[in-house]
Parts: C-alpha cells; sequence; structure tokens
C-alpha cells in the first residue's frame, strides 16, 4: 500500500520534523499532533520538536513483509520511549533483528520510508537506528 | 571574510573490503589495494540517499553552530551526483527536515566530485556580499560505479555540511580560487544509470593537471607557502591520487593524514574533500592554517585556505567526529547483499 504523496506532505512537520502538540492545561505532548487535548477539550497549546532519542518499550520482527518492503525484511518495528516520555513507532534500520530487546537504547535518523516504484515520489520521514555514541 | 560556524558529517555504517568485490570479478585485490591504495568503502543501505546524508550531516553541523537559528539561514545548496531525483531539488526536502524553509533560496550543484565546493564557495559569497547572515551548503553523495569497472571499487557515500556565517566562526577561510577546464574525462548521459570514464587519462591530463593548476594559483595568490599548513585535504578518488598529488605540491604525509579518507571510506565524490575537512577540523588547534582542494570531472577545482579559530575547542566534540563514523560500528557486508543495496540486480519492483 502506498501513501498519497498529497498525504505525505501534510505531514511533513511530523514526519521531518517530529513536530508534537503540547496542551497548555494539562501540559501533555502528543504525537502525531492533535488539534484537541483528548483528556481535558482544551486547544490551547504549542508545538515542541520531540528529542532524538530513546529507549525500545516493545517491539515485534517483521519477516513476511508487505510490498515494497518485501526487500527489506526481517525488520523491526518499535516503540520507543524518548527522553521526555513521549512514546513513538518506527522502523528500525542498520539492526541485525535478532539484537533488538526491550531497552535498548535509540536514536531517530531522517531516512527513506517508501518510494512509488521507480518513478513515484520518494517519501522520507524518521527510523530508529542502535545509539552507539 | 566569511567562514564557517558550524560543520559536520555523517557516513554509512555498511562496509565492503576490496577482497570481496575483486572475487567476484577475478579482479587482483592486492594490485588495487597497493595500485589505488584502497582497502575499503562504504555503502549505504537501501534507505539511505543523497538527501538523507545530507539531513544527518546539517543535523551535527547544527550542533557545532553555538545555536544558530534555522531562520536565519538564507540559503541552502546541495552539492552531488546522485541528487535522487533528475527533477526536483534535494534542497528543498533538506531544507524542510532542518526547519529552514520557507524564506530560503535553494539550488542542487552538480559538477562531478567538485559538486560540494561549489556549493561552500557561493554559500559564503552569499555571506560576503551581506545579503544573508547564514547560508547552509552540503556535499553529499551516493556515488554509483559499474559492476566490475575500476570504480566500483571506490565509488562510496557520506556528507559534509557547513554553516557559513561571518561571525562565530570555527574557521576563516582567507582564500579561494577555481580553477576550470573542458576535460572529459569522465561523465554520465542522462538516463544512463552508470558514469563513463577515460581511463588512465583521468589522472595526469585531468586530476592531476586540475588539482595543481588550482593549488599553485591559491598559494601564490595568498603568498604562503606548504610548510605554513598544519593540515591539507586533496580530492581523493582513490588513496594514491591525493597522496601523490600532495608530494608533487610540497606537502607532508602528516599534513593530508587526518583529512585522507579514501583509504578506509572510498571515493564519497563531491563529499570527499569536505568530509576530509570536517575529520582534519576534528583535530585542529586554534590558529592553524588548513588548505584545501578539491577536484571534480569535466574538469575544475576549487581551493580554500581556512584559518581555525579559538571556537574549534569549544565545539569539536558537540557532536559526533568524522574519524569515530569512519572506524566505530561498522557492519561489513558481502557483494550480493551491496548489489541487492545498491540496486545492481534486476528484478520485478
Amino acid at each position: 500500500m502506498t501513501m498519497f504523496s498529497s498525504r505525505s506532505w501534510r505531514e511533513y512537520p511530523q514526519r521531518y520534523r517530529l513536530e508534537a502538540s503540547k496542551f497548555k492545561k494539562s501540559g501533555k505532548t502528543y504525537f502525531p499532533p492533535r488539534s484537541i487535548d483528548p483528556e481535558t477539550g482544551d486547544t490551547e497549546q504549542e508545538m515542541v520538536v520531540l528529542p532524538d532519542t530513546g529507549k525500545i518499550v516493545t517491539y515485534t520482527i517483521i519477516r513476511v513483509a508487505p510490498g515494497m518492503w518485501g526487500d527489506q525484511s526481517p525488520y523491526a518495528i518499535a516503540i520507543a520511549e524518548l527522553t521526555d516520555g513521549t512514546k513513538l513507532m518506527a522502523q528500525m534500520t542498520d539492526v541485525d533483528v535478532e539484537t533488538v530487546k526491550i531497552g535498548m537504547e535509540v536514536r531517530v535518523e531522517f531516512r527513506r520510508i517508501q518510494t512509488e516504484g521507480d518513478a513515484g515520489v520518494i517519501s522520507y520521514g524518521y527510523k530508529f537506528v542502535p545509539k552507539w555514541y | 571574510m566569511a567562514g564557517i560556524v558550524g560543520y559536520g558529517a555523517h557516513l554509512p555504517r555498511h562496509r565492503i573490503k576490496v577482497e570481496e568485490i575483486a572475487k567476484v570479478w577475478g579482479a587482483d585485490a592486492p594490485s588495487y589495494k597497493k595500485g589505488l591504495m584502497l582497502r575499503e568503502k562504504s555503502v549505504p543501505p537501501p534507505d539511505m540517499d543523497t538527501i538523507t546524508l545530507a539531513v544527518e550531516a546539517a543535523k551535527n553541523a547544527f550542533r557545532r553552530s553555538g545555536g544558530v537559528n534555522a531562520a536565519d539561514i538564507g540559503a541552502i545548496y546541495i552539492g552531488s551526483e546522485s541528487h535522487p531525483y533528475a527533477v526536483k531539488p534535494s534542497g528543498t526536502t533538506v531544507g524542510e527536515a532542518l526547519g529552514l524553509t520557507p524564506h530560503l533560496h535553494c539550488a542542487d550543484f552538480e559538477f562531478a566530485c567538485k559538486a560540494g565546493s561549489e556549493a561552500m564557495f557561493v554559500a559564503m559569497s552569499h555571506i560576503d556580499s551581506k545579503a544573508m547572515k547564514y547560508a547552509m551548503a552540503i556535499a553529499a553523495d551516493t556515488s554509483q560505479g559499474a559492476p566490475s569497472d575500476a570504480l566500483e571499487f571506490s565509488a562510496a557515500a557520506g556528507a559534509g555540511a557547513f554553516i557559513m556565517g561571518s561571525e562565530n566562526l570555527i574557521a576563516d577561510c582567507l582564500f579561494t580560487h577555481s580553477y576550470m577546464t573542458d576535460m572529459p574525462d569522465f561523465w554520465r548521459r542522462e538516463h544512463e544509470f552508470y558514469p563513463q570514464h577515460g581511463g588512465r587519462f583521468t589522472g595526469e591530463e585531468a586530476y592531476f593537471a586540475t588539482t595543481m593548476g588550482s593549488s599553485k594559483a591559491i598559494l601564490e595568490k595568498s603568498g604562503m607557502k606548504p610548510s605554513d599548513f598544519a593540515y591539507a585535504i586533496f580530492h581523493q578518488p582513490n588513496g594514491k591520487f591525493p597522496q601523490r598529488v600532495s608530494r608533487m605540491l610540497g606537502f607532508t604525509q602528516e599534513q593530508i593524514d587526518p583529512g585522507w579518507l579514501a583509504p578506509r571510506l572510498g571515493n564519497t565524490y563531491s563529499g570527499a574533500s569536505p568530509i576530509g575537512l570536517t575529520a582534519t577540523l576534528d583535530v585542529a588547534k586554534p590558529g592553524d592554517l588548513i588548505f584545501m582542494c578539491s577536484y571534480g570531472s569535466g574538469a575544475g577545482s576549487d581551493s580554500f585556505i581556512w584559518k581555525v579559530t579559538d571556537r574549534i575547542d569549544e565545539v569539536r566534540d558537540k557532536a559526533v567526529r568524522t574519524h569515530k563514523l569512519l572506524d566505530e560500528n561498522l557492519t561489513y557486508v558481502d557483494y550480493g547483499t551491496y548489489a541487492k543495496y545498491r540496486r545492481k540486480i534486476k528484478k520485478n519492483y
């Protein structure tokens, strides 16, 4: 399943720059950004940029990948808790999937996420890589 | 004069050894290792390209910039021979990812292996003309060499990024000089996947004549001599050429060592001398003079003389050092994996 380039474009602030919404009343940060705080109904918010490091809290390994990701299998999809407490889900890259474990420190890197064949738009965004420095 | 306010590099972690390529094509690995002084090269995985390398290198440049505001950057120039799109700039994506848009001038540069130094040259011109406070110049490539061609042993990937400005400098640019002639030594026609080259013709008449022409001119312009410099960086299509041209000019091995990355990194094309500069700044001391001369087939060389400032000691460890990316956390791949990563295998997509 490919993502339409128009949708990808609308999500650049979050996909490219990890921009999240932080609500004034609750002080809670949501990613992807939300226009209304689901707990308080508050709409007053500020944009915050998420930190780029965290630790894996859970993951799964994809061995039979859909369509365009087939060449990359096996790969891990992980949820990491970033240093500000926000949880973020992303594909892992530059890692042997057998070494992925809960608690592993990761860094967010800018990578290709998908391409619409050889002629279509290339979609970019964030992935996790093991934090080694 | 303009200079460098922040610098950074990014390299893939994957490497392939010369022996691994040689055994597939029946080539003599020891002769490549000795003759061209190449041991291994970097290999970009499928989700890494010129744009992603540029973004990560630029983030490291921001980390060393002492808090440059993204909105104060007036231009982004990316030099590469492997822009992911034939039509659609790399700079728009990189600028967007770094938060520099929308009030920004953008252009992708192309001049074989000197596209990156062109970007640096033009970015500094904007600073000198006071058209803007800061300008971003990035040199990045995921270069391709045709299977079994000599270039396959060297074509590598990496990026170096520089924020140019006029205050709070890490390195002041004292002199520049550009030298260019029409030289058919290396090219890639439109719609062709791999570049072609003139074999031995790429040496004396092309690389050496152009590098010498530019280097001698800037030495004359500046009134300086090789022994005045702490370090020197030359374009490195292999390990041997920069070593030889540095000796021809009167530089020593010790002067080129920090920025002489090709034996372990390969030829990062547009990235080669700019990444060499990042590795050299990582070890430079305040007051050091650094000589730099790029080379791009076609053919031309941009030369720069940099003077390192006191600020280097403050910023060098604000981001990962280039030699750490070169030496640590490496994964060696076999030729099959390399061929898959570089899309050298025909399949139905």
